[in-house]
């Protein structure tokens, strides 16, 4: 925890709060990077955190990548300021999970 | 057992006197024994004599290399008192004679000869099969070349605690051994090069020594803590004709388990009826069907909550299964068969909680191999088989429980079921994410299958580490064979054959073997394929095709990152890509039904459907999902 809000931290002192492309972003994050290895094509988690609904602001999410709790730290020498804002653009354009209760193979299998 | 009653001019020596030609068919001296081996290796040519005689034109002399009464038939008989079905095999010139035993003297059958394309696959299809069964098959293994091939599945079963009888050909004496190849398959210690995981081993030295040996090493494998064992069958043993009367083959009486010190259970039981957050551990509690009952009896006169950490040893949607929800913090953990307890005893000691240990593993131990894992500090030490002390730690736990007692306990079971439902409807909720995505998510894999197999006596036969154990979220286990954990030592290349294994010995009860089958393992040695589909072996394959070793893409990326350079470059070494492995056309190449690749999640239910009726027929089906990474 300490970790994380020494990051906020730091994010918001350091971190471009320059805007990101998203087009761009899915390519780093499905092809370059391999983000989905952990967090999935849809950033819907795995190994790693789920991503959406992103809670974090930009700078706050770039702050984090760079000096995480859990995951490695990527830091600006192999993932620049642009290119993580880009991957923020993208994760931030990836729509929500439906609702579990929408889903008739899910909702049928609650409170059995 | 009745013995086989052979005439002179049998099948075999029919076979065997065309391959030897003239040479053999004319009475040998004693002085020619040494010229045998030349002669099987080269031989001579078939002529005109031979020709004459095979066609009835004169009748044919006694070869006097026709043995009657082989070694190999007494192996037979002795194996046949074990009672073991199946026996797996890649066949290798080490062990020809008790192979032709097996399949005419012995016609067969108990055990039944199933064809491997890798000793690996046959070790690990016996370790899947004993998961199931509660009892070993047999592997046989081709001399120091097949044991090596086989030692990595032989090592994930020793890890696992699960019995598999070996018997390993080995041309042992020397002077008898031919050149080239039998030199190179042979050891003068065979059972060396695995002895760090196996249980026990022996190399008879002579037909008596085999069957006591034999009978000896299936019950030290039966014994807890289980492990495969190995006995090598000399080829000199196996080949020659029996000489005087044949040994006698000793009486297997299994061993009873051991049950715990009636003292230190007692203390056990006033440890967990005493605790006001008790919480059971089990890893390999389960060894018959009656251990999980016993564990439902357990945990509900305590009103514990219990975390079943490998097989599928507690009802996973039993009110107290699991860890006790967000903020249970045990002062009390019970361990039952956990092979490494120091995560847990470091936890406890952090808070003062107190820590229990039931486990045969701590009655055997060997050096060199680190399996065991760490010394651990703990508070109660019952060196013991769990299963088999679980009724007297039940009694004795029932006894200290007074009326007040046991409605403070119901208050607390009443919390944990609620903690549980809270627990599972949110994982329930979680597989909507990444619904309708492609690849495929696993969770919506999972829950695809799930209503179409739920109806039906099913079995889970793969592990569901790499899947991020979503069928523990979605599907409805209380049943042991319905789910019989992972690796044991953590080495692929044990899925998909233990899988096989495991569907084996489902068929003759009937029920649906359900198989969720990760890439990078079935590309170690998909020739398992093949030995379902030609042995009518009925299993649901459904690839978790990820492309990837993904666990390793992980590993190297966190290293990149770490290193700070290069996070471009972690799929070196680790994806399955370029070209996509097309595992439709594998499974068809070997026989098997193979349909996909499915990437639309719509098209997975009816592709699935497709594949279930073909195993309901009693054959092999292998459907192809382009799926998430976990």
């Amino acid at each position: 925890m300490r970790n994380l809000f020494l990051g906020l931290i730091l994010g918001v002192a350091t971190a471009s709060a320059q805007s990101g492309n998203a087009a761009n972003g899915k390519t780093l994050f499905d092809a370059k990077y391999r983000c989905y290895t952990c967090h999935g094509y849809d950033g819907h988690g795995g190994q790693g955190a789920r991503l959406v609904p992103m809670k974090l602001a930009q700078a706050a999410f770039m702050a984090y990548v760079r000096n995480p709790r859990q995951m490695p730290p990527y830091g600006v020498k192999i993932v620049p300021d642009a290119e993580l804002a880009d991957i923020f653009a993208y994760i931030k354009s990836l729509p929500e999970s439906p609702d579990a209760k929408s889903i008739p193979l899910l909702s049928q299998l609650m409170n059995q | 057992m009745a013995k086989a009653q052979k005439t002179s001019v049998g099948r075999r020596g029919f076979l065997k006197g065309a391959a030897a030609g003239a040479a053999a068919l004319v009475v040998k001296p004693p002085a020619a024994k040494a010229q045998d081996v030349a002669q099987r290796n080269g031989g001579a040519q078939l002529n005109a004599t031979t020709l004459a005689a095979d066609t009835g034109a004169r009748p044919v002399p006694v070869s006097a290399r026709v043995i009657e009464r082989p070694g190999s038939d007494f192996m037979v008989d002795v194996l046949k008192t074990l009672n073991l079905e199946y026996l797996t095999s890649n066949p290798g010139s080490t062990f020809e004679s008790l192979h032709e035993s097996l399949i005419n003297y012995g016609d067969n059958k108990m055990p039944e000869f199933l064809t491997c394309c890798h000793e690996e696959s046959a070790v690990a299809m016996a370790h899947g099969y004993a998961k199931v069964e509660g009892k070993p098959m047999m592997a046989l293994i081709h001399g120091d070349i097949g044991l090596q091939h086989a030692s990595m599945a032989i090592y994930n079963a020793y890890a696992d605690r699960v019995p598999i009888y070996m018997v390993v050909g080995n041309h042992g004496d020397g002077a008898q051994r031919g050149p080239g190849v039998q030199s190179y398959h042979s050891a003068q210690d065979l059972g060396l090069l695995v002895r760090d995981y196996v249980k026990w081993d022996d190399e008879p030295l002579s037909l008596g020594h085999f069957s006591d040996s034999a009978v000896r090493a299936y019950k030290i494998a039966m014994t807890p803590p289980m492990g495969p064992v190995l006995i090598v069958a000399n080829a000199e043993l196996q080949m020659h004709a029996i000489a005087g009367a044949e040994p006698r083959i000793p009486k297997l009486t299994m061993t009873a388990p051991p049950a715990g010190d009636m003292a230190a259970v007692a203390e056990a039981a006033r440890m967990l009826v005493a605790a006001e957050r008790p919480l059971i551990i089990t890893q390999r509690t389960v060894r018959t069907p009656n251990g999980m009952k016993l564990l439902v009896e357990l945990a509900e006169t305590l009103q514990s909550p219990v975390n079943s950490q490998e097989r599928m040893e507690f009802p996973n949607h039993h009110p107290l299964g699991g860890t006790g929800g967000a903020g249970y913090q045990p002062d009390v953990t019970l361990c039952l068969e956990i092979n490494d307890v120091l995560p847990t005893a470091r936890t406890a000691r952090t808070r003062g909680a107190k820590v229990i240990q039931i486990s045969a593993v701590t009655l055997s131990h060997k050096s060199n191999i680190q399996d065991f894992g760490h010394y651990a500090d703990i508070d109660l030490d019952i060196g013991a088989d769990a299963e088999a002390t679980l009724p007297y730690l039940i009694e004795a736990c029932k006894k200290l429980i007074t009326p007040d007692r046991k409605r403070a306990l119901q208050e607390r079971g009443a919390k944990l079921a609620e903690a549980h439902k809270v627990a599972r409807n949110q994982r329930i909720s979680d597989a909507a994410y990444g619904w309708d995505s492609s690849p495929i998510s696993v969770a919506r894999l999972c829950a695809e299958l799930w209503p179409l197999i739920k109806n039906e006596d099913w079995s889970l036969v793969s592990w569901y580490g790499f899947i991020s154990s979503w069928p523990n979220a979605l599907w409805n286990f209380d049943k042991p064979y319905q789910y019989l954990g992972g690796q044991g030592a953590g080495g692929m290349g044990y899925g998909a054959p233990a899988a096989c294994g495991a569907a084996l010995a489902n068929k003759k009860h009937g029920r649906l073997s359900v198989a969720i089958q990760t890439d990078g393992d079935l590309n170690y040695a998909p020739g398992v394929l093949w030995t379902a589909a030609h042995h009518n072996i009925p299993l649901l394959t459904v690839m978790h095709n990820n492309r990837a070793y993904h666990a390793e893409v992980m590993f190297v990326q966190g290293q990149c990152a770490i290193h700070n350079r290069g996070a471009d470059r972690a799929h070196i070494g680790t994806t399955l890509i370029n070209p996509n492995i097309d595992y439709t056309h594998m499974a068809k190449a070997y026989g098997v039904y193979g349909e996909g690749p499915i990437t639309d999640p719509k098209d997975l239910a009816p592709a699935l459907k497709r594949g279930i009726e073909i195993v309901k027929k009693g054959e092999p089906a292998l459907i192809d999902v382009v799926t998430q990474p976990r």
